[in-house]
């Protein structure tokens, strides 16, 4: 299982808590961890990335392993700790400042 | 004994605000959806209890949330809004073409009869519809195709669909306004569209009495007359005798704002323009009286001499009175935004009102005096409310 942590507002959203785990086919990469959580929690499509896109929010980041991967190929690989549920997959709203 | 529900978009939530007939106390429940902008609420007349609210942030997008229990409990429901085939260009800030994005929904409009049924008005501007109670969302793109679309250009607002007018006595006929495009009218369910803004008059305009480019900020009706509608322009108030055929001035006494606008020749002319302001409603008792709130002009936007207004026509226009007890009139420098204006059906009409400022004012007495029910909320982006029995 894969180990993902949602921003606040999307536990809100999903009524979750604040790590979640999801199942995903290997390979495990950004894209396939994000089709996981919007089909376990489909009130989540349109946050994370364009509906139609696919790209990701632009104050939308992903860490994980101490890495930041938000500009990391979609269909790459995630690290093995990520796909061993040893680290989660850290989902994390941008520090953006703003109103 | 009647109640009244007022539903309150924030900057930062919404905010569920209930009172008796009497409308003396009020009970406040919020913030719901605590951090994000909530651009507009609204309840089905075919079902109170049906509402439904637009949700958004900067960080994650669009949401779109239901109500079946008069607010007490949410749902989300679908959030995709894909333009309908190619989407085209409209005009950017600099007159450049600028392909058509969805930003968020603006306005949503519930079906007078059927509580499945809401039209949303998005930025960029176009018109969507559910049928299904917010289960999926189509748009109807004869609006966004219409042959005067690739001119549309965004007031300093975005491109935005805000205000949506459904007949209540032709199921057919929508009215709707974009900033800065203007007003227009389907008279068929929305496959096609006219524009409406025959009579409007917009100094800063090349061609100041074109057929688009009207920086429209709302549009109102009394239920009973759905041919005779009210306009707040940028500058100026509006009347239409003929559901928008054309349009008359009804400033009349209003404020003014002293301002300079550039010629075609590029000399620059001056003049006293009236009538800035977002919000216009109708009163439910009386159709020929109709509440502006006077904003101070072009780029101030807050009340004129720092005191916070409310004019009122009982004429129909022309002939406007301030109403000032119960508001500030000293040192307020609030705004009142496009969406931020209700009226209740009650008798004596109660008429609703919100402020960047984050006061609600209400008065239970058409007009005549206001009590603010709240002081301190988020920026108002929206105000409506719902009359039950």
């Amino acid at each position: 299982m894969i180990r993902v942590w949602l921003p606040a507002h999307l536990r809100t959203l999903a009524r979750t808590e604040a790590e979640i785990q999801v199942e995903v086919p290997a390979p495990v990469t950004i894209s396939s961890v994000l089709d996981a959580i919007e089909a376990r929690y489909p009130m989540l499509q349109g946050t994370l990335r364009d509906h139609v896109t696919r790209q990701r929010r632009p104050y939308v980041r992903f860490f994980a392993c101490e890495q930041d991967l938000s500009h990391d190929p979609t269909d790459a690989p995630l690290p093995e700790a990520v796909a061993t549920g040893a680290e989660p997959f850290l989902i994390v709203g941008a520090i953006a400042g703003g109103l | 004994m009647s109640k009244v529900r007022v539903l309150v978009g924030t900057r930062k939530g919404a905010f569920v605000l209930t009172a008796d007939g009497k409308r003396e106390k009020w009970d406040v429940s919020g913030p719901h959806f605590p951090g994000w902008e909530m651009y507009h609420l609204k309840g089905s007349p075919a079902d109170p209890n049906r509402l439904y609210a637009s949700q958004s942030s900067g960080w994650f997008g669009q949401l779109l949330q239901r109500s079946n229990d008069g607010g007490k409990t949410w749902e989300p429901v679908d959030n995709k809004f894909v333009y309908d085939g190619t989407t085209g260009t409209h005009q950017w800030y600099d007159g450049t073409p600028h392909p058509w994005e969805f930003k968020r929904v603006w306005h949503l409009e519930p079906s007078l009869t059927d509580p499945e049924t809401v039209y949303a008005g998005v930025e960029d501007a176009a018109m969507f519809r559910t049928t299904n109670g917010g289960k999926s969302w189509q748009e109807l793109p004869g609006l966004r195709n219409h042959s005067t679309g690739n001119r549309w250009q965004p007031g300093a607002g975005g491109l935005c669909l805000h205000t949506i007018l459904l007949d209540p006595k032709n199921s057919s006929r929508i009215f709707i306004a974009i900033s800065a495009a203007g007003a227009f009218r389907t008279d068929d369910g929305g496959q096609t569209w006219k524009p409406i803004n025959k009579g409007l008059r917009s100094n800063f305009l090349p061609d100041q009495d074109a057929e688009i480019g009207h920086c429209v900020h709302r549009i109102a009706m009394h239920r009973s007359r759905p041919d005779v509608l009210f306009m707040q322009k940028h500058w100026d108030v509006m009347r239409s005798d003929n559901a928008g055929d054309s349009w008359q001035n009804v400033n009349g006494n209003l404020p003014s704002d002293h301002v300079s606008y550039p010629q075609k020749d590029g000399t620059t002319k001056e003049a006293d323009l009236k009538g800035f302001g977002f919000v216009i409603d109708v009163n439910t008792q009386e159709p020929e009286t109709i509440y502006v709130v006077p904003i101070k002009s072009d780029s101030q936007h807050f009340p004129h001499d720092g005191a916070l207004r409310v004019f009122r026509s009982r004429t129909g226009g022309n002939e406007w009175e301030p109403l000032t007890k119960g508001l500030p009139q000293s040192n307020c420098y609030v705004n009142v935004l496009r969406d931020a204006m209700a009226v209740d059906s009650l008798d004596k009409c109660g008429v609703y009102f919100g402020t960047t400022g984050g006061q609600i004012y209400a008065s239970a007495d058409a007009g005549d005096s206001w009590k603010a029910v709240v002081h301190d909320l988020p920026p108002v982006l929206s105000v409506e409310v719902q009359t039950l029995s």
